[in-house]
């Protein structure tokens, strides 16, 4: 049996992400040691709340070493939200140093001109043709955002899907075998379980 | 670009669906976990579930409720009602639900809101707030409680305002007066708060026709509108509303499953 592996690093609710999994039909454990991110098929990294609190329990618990040591050695990683954000080398948000499997900044949204912050709601997602993790997903298909920060990789070859909220950011990232998206297909309905569905088939 | 939303509200008393008039003679109509589920097939945006259970065993019955819902629809939802204090709103989050919403338990104690945004984040916690026209008022609007039952002395852009100081991340306003007369949203109160917070505010109160759903989230300056009877027994499918609404030039999301799936 495929392993899969949610990392938890205390402060995220992942609850959302394991029904998702149910609902595929995969098993799953939930990976709060450096052994077991490394061990896993899959490794699905979601992230809710502040970079920098995410990046110390990750630096605390041994497991930001096993991200980086696994994405060194050619290891699958799917990130979610601030997941997609901590993957870079930096966050604006309380200038956090983070992972830096992507080379970038995850920057703040400038908002303005009636654009809230948070970015709130369902937005188009424009991926990168062809990609098998937006298979039998339409270009321009809706996913559901929550976030303040967004992605900014320093090399447009690792960007992966792209969508337009005042700024035209990177929703989605791609270094070797890693993915990441900015958005929550945990929450995005029928295509959010298929982009999910995707990943773990890939 | 960023779509307007519709969320399906559903009252939801001892486990049951129900729709009342302006808050009152409530009745049942429904399985909610049933109800939430077609909704979500239809192409609901995000749902919400109000608890008007009164009795005390209500937390149980909601969280049995709302861990059923979270593993049957994949979009976000919210609960709200008898939500007092952290513990209940790490209840409901932890059953899956993505927001929490204080309405009256808000204005007395405002605190919750500063510990909720503090403890999950302020994109968790919604503030429902209930309107009632009141010239007395600055604004023109009065805050009431109690599910419309009881007058506060708060001004409602005032407390919108202190609230979003607090930390609340979206602000679903309920207007007393047009509340399940199916007449329409209330729109120059919807718009009086949309331009002046700065999260999204959510409309809810009177629709009974698509037209007055463009008519909030167009000139309301509405980010999303909550539906309730429209779905419920008025005869309105969410494709259908959606597919007006896309007519009228609102940008919604519509296309909702993959053509294999």
């Amino acid at each position: 049996m495929m392993d899969v592996a949610i990392v938890n690093y205390e402060a995220g609710n992942l609850r959302s992400v394991e029904t998702a999994l149910r609902r595929l039909g995969y098993e799953y454990r939930i990976a709060t040691r450096p052994e077991e991110v490394l061990r896993a098929d899959k490794v699905l990294f979601p992230g809710v709340g502040d970079a920098r609190a995410v990046m110390e329990v990750l630096g605390r618990s041994g497991v930001a070493a096993a991200l980086r040591e696994r994405h060194a050695a050619g290891g699958s990683i799917l990130g979610i939200c601030v997941g997609a954000q901590v993957v870079l080398e930096r966050s604006e948000e309380n200038s956090a140093s983070c992972l830096g499997l992507v080379p970038g900044t995850a920057r703040r949204l400038p908002g303005g001109d009636g654009l809230k912050v948070p970015h709130m709601g369902w937005n188009q997602v424009r991926y990168r043709e062809g990609h098998w993790l937006f298979a039998g997903i339409p270009q321009d298909t809706s996913f559901y955002f929550v976030h303040s920060y967004y992605p900014d990789p320093a090399d447009r070859s690792t960007v992966l899907a792209d969508t337009e909220y005042g700024v035209s950011f990177a929703s989605g990232l791609e270094r070797d075998n890693l993915t990441a998206v900015q958005f929550h297909p945990e929450k995005s309905g029928e295509f959010g379980l298929r982009l999910l569905s995707n990943y773990l088939a890939h | 670009m960023l779509e307007k939303r519709i969320l399906v509200c559903l009252d939801v008393r001892d486990g049951k669906t129900t729709k009342g008039v302006k808050f009152k003679g409530n009745v049942d109509v429904g399985d909610p976990v049933e109800m939430a589920r077609r909704y979500y097939e239809e192409g609901a945006d995000e749902l919400v579930f109000y608890d008007i259970t009164a009795s005390a065993e209500r937390r149980g019955i909601m969280r049995e409720v709302v861990e059923r819902v979270a593993a049957e629809i994949f979009v976000p939802f919210c609960v709200g009602g008898g939500i007092g204090s952290v513990e209940d709103m790490r209840a409901m989050l932890l059953a899956g639900a993505e927001k929490v919403s204080v309405n009256t338990q808000a204005v007395l104690n405002p605190e919750i809101i500063d510990q909720g945004a503090k403890a999950f984040g302020s994109q968790c916690v919604v503030l429902g707030v209930d309107a009632l026209r009141d010239d007395a008022m600055p604004s023109g609007y009065r805050v009431v409680i109690h599910g419309g039952r009881t007058a506060t002395q708060r001004d409602l852009l005032a407390w919108v305002r202190e609230a979003e100081q607090r930390g609340m991340g979206e602000v679903v306003l309920n207007s007393i007066d047009a509340d399940g007369t199916r007449d329409g949203y209330e729109l120059a109160c919807t718009r009086l708060v949309s331009e002046n917070v700065g999260v999204p505010v959510v409309a809810s109160g009177g629709a009974g026709v698509s037209r007055h759903l463009v008519e909030v989230l167009r000139d309301g300056r509405a980010d999303a509108a909550l539906i309730a009877s429209m779905v419920h027994f008025g005869g309105y499918t969410i494709p259908q509303i959606k597919a007006d609404l896309a007519a009228a030039g609102i940008p919604v999301r519509r296309n909702i499953r993959p053509a294999d799936g």
